[in-house]
């Protein structure tokens, strides 16, 4: 039967600024959701042509083919300060810096924090999966205490091989960032208050008010080996008590 | 043309850099470099351009990156310890075919080594220190003004061919004050545009830098096209000096400060008898093979010094092949040679 249209009011649809290219992320990876989620911002800000997105090494390697804009696929670690570099040479750009755990919060660590403590004028967007998803599932800075990873085969022991480290608290104690949080995308609530914390942050940049960081637990149910429903609530009930979520700093209102 | 100043090379390379445009300044502090650095802190930003002392040699390169994408002309300096941290993102902004600059005002190594003038780098410069199949523009200034010049040369290249371009000098020539006169400055927006540039995706599809295919046959393709380039650049850009080669029995082959060194030696060498001549390589990569092959079939003998334990040798034997014995003498660890080291060492071949 044909559906008539002519009533229908329009509440969900693909947003302008991402690309019809497909996914490469596994089914049930919190990658996609995210991805469509700063795409929505970036629309809703209007900023698709002055955008540059910074793809880094990892699952989300390839970043650059999934929005409308201009792209740069920066070397492990060291994409805040390629991000840096792009922001510094043209402070009409708006930068949004991608990254993931082994990325931002291990090989990176230097460059992270010092964007962040110069206060660069840029958003980072940080995955916290706690595994290494594109290297097949080695351990991450972020991997919880007595998870099971392809390099912590009996699980993470804090004696041997340290605590998962919290890098958006590490951040939050630096003066100059204007906004730090952590959000979540495991259920539609979560995904609306990490789309409000997203556009927030971008928008902070768009007036100038300095760097912003906005963590997302994200899943990673390949190398987690649960299904993707298990990993959503290993998300809600788990990952949330070692990585709380919330801002940690807003200083841009 | 400018005015006439007595000026430190540190200093001449970063005024250079100033006045051919560069907009942005990524560096973290080095012996025996800092001048450079310094001047640049002092000038760029009332110039309104960007200076930022990184938080690493890596943060700096990784910036440079950034901002070479971005489209403007841009630089980084550092010396030998340093640019060995700096070797991925060169490779990176080979393989993305970005304009950049870089500096090495070298030092004595392996290691930490010291702080004393060395020529040790040469391997790492123009054979590519870091991953893959890339090339990098190489140019060894002589003299204080000759740093200002082939740094303004430098963007000048690196914009041209779309590629990594170093000037590789010494501690000695960075230290060294001389009488330069600078040109006049080139406005940046005077510049040609860079249509590849990260700009905003108005008016046109994106553009994307990267440096990356997971197809080989893709990848293969973008090595090509380095491929190209870097043979049109060996047609093109080898550049040279030959001093008092007319009639030579022997040839000095040096580049740098032991280059500078070395003309004393061919004054001295004649005054004795001694019919020397000296060929400077003022591209590093590309060298000048066949201007060497072409002098050593006139001479008996071509003397290689170098203040490392014989890199620049490698590359005056391929070019020399069997037309001439090609001896070397050498310093290392920071020791500087003199004239008179030198002339003992040619006084062997003169029989």
């Amino acid at each position: 039967m044909p559906v008539n249209t002519e009533n229908m009011v329009k509440v969900f649809g693909r947003p302008e600024s991402l690309t019809d290219a497909r996914f490469t992320y596994c089914p049930g990876c919190h990658h996609g959701i995210l991805t469509r989620i700063i795409a929505k911002a970036i629309d809703e800000l209007g900023i698709a042509e002055r955008t540059v997105t910074i793809a880094p090494v990892g699952c989300s390697v390839f970043a650059y083919l999934w929005y409308k804009c201009d792209a740069v696929q920066a070397s492990h670690g060291r994409a805040s300060a390629v991000a840096t570099g792009l922001k510094r040479a043209n402070k009409d750009l708006i930068v949004i810096s991608y990254q993931g755990d082994g990325d931002f919060a291990s090989i990176g660590t230097a460059e992270s924090i010092h964007a962040a403590n110069r206060g660069e004028n840029i958003t980072v967007i940080f995955v916290n999966n706690q595994i290494y998803g594109m290297t097949g599932g080695e351990m991450a800075p972020t991997t919880l205490v007595g998870q099971r990873t392809t390099t912590t085969p009996d699980g993470r022991d804090p004696a041997y091989f340290g605590y998962p480290i919290r890098f958006s608290e590490l951040i939050a104690t630096l003066d100059a960032p204007v906004y730090v949080t952590r959000q979540a995308l495991y259920d539609t609530r979560r995904i609306m208050d990490a789309e409000k914390a997203i556009k927030k942050a971008i928008s902070y940049q768009v007036e100038g008010k300095g760097y912003s960081l906005v963590e997302v637990l994200s899943t990673c149910p390949t190398n987690w080996h649960m299904s993707p429903l298990e990993a959503n609530r290993h998300v809600a009930e788990v990952v949330t008590e070692a990585f709380p979520l919330g801002d940690l700093v807003d200083r841009g209102g | 043309m400018g005015e006439r100043k007595l000026m430190r090379g540190n200093e001449v390379i970063a005024e250079a850099a100033i006045r051919a445009g560069c907009e942005c300044y990524f560096a973290y502090p080095i012996t025996p470099q800092a001048e450079l650095l310094e001047h640049m802190a002092r000038n760029m930003p009332r110039l309104g351009r960007t200076f930022v002392q990184a938080e690493s040699e890596i943060g700096a390169i990784n910036m440079l990156y950034g901002a070479a994408a971005a489209g403007v002309r841009a630089m980084t300096s550092s010396s030998s310890p340093g640019i060995s941290l700096k070797q991925e993102g060169i490779s990176y902004i080979a393989g993305s075919n970005l304009p950049a600059v870089i500096v090495n005002i070298m030092r004595g190594g392996p290691g930490l080594g010291d702080i004393a003038p060395a020529q040790g780098d040469y391997f790492q410069a123009t054979k590519g220190g870091g991953h893959g199949d890339y090339r990098m523009i190489v140019l060894g200034p002589s003299t204080v003004p000759e740093a200002g010049e082939l740094t303004i040369l430098a963007f000048d290249l690196a914009d041209k061919y779309r590629v990594p371009v170093m000037i590789l000098a010494d501690g000695m020539l960075g230290q060294m004050m001389e009488p330069v006169e600078l040109p006049d400055p080139v406005d940046p927006a005077t510049l040609p545009k860079k249509d590849w540039a990260l700009t905003g995706a108005k008016g046109r599809d994106p553009n994307i830098i990267l440096s990356f295919d997971l197809d080989p046959e893709v990848l293969k393709q973008m090595n090509l096209v380095l491929q190209e380039k870097y043979r049109k650049i060996e047609d093109n850009e080898a550049r040279y000096e030959e001093y008092q080669t007319d009639d030579a029995d022997i040839v000095i082959a040096a580049y740098g400060t032991v280059a500078r060194i070395a003309k004393t030696v061919v004054r001295r060498a004649r005054a004795e008898g001694i019919k020397l001549g000296l060929f400077r390589p003022i591209t590093l990569w590309p060298f000048p093979y066949e201007p060497l092959r072409e002098l050593a079939s006139r001479v008996k003998t071509v003397l290689t010094v170098e203040m490392s334990a014989g890199q620049m040798w490698e590359d005056v034997r391929l070019a020399v092949a069997e037309r001439a014995e090609t001896p070397f003498y050498g310093e290392m660890g920071g020791v500087v040679t003199t004239p008179k080291k030198i002339l003992s060492e040619v006084r062997k071949y003169a029989r």
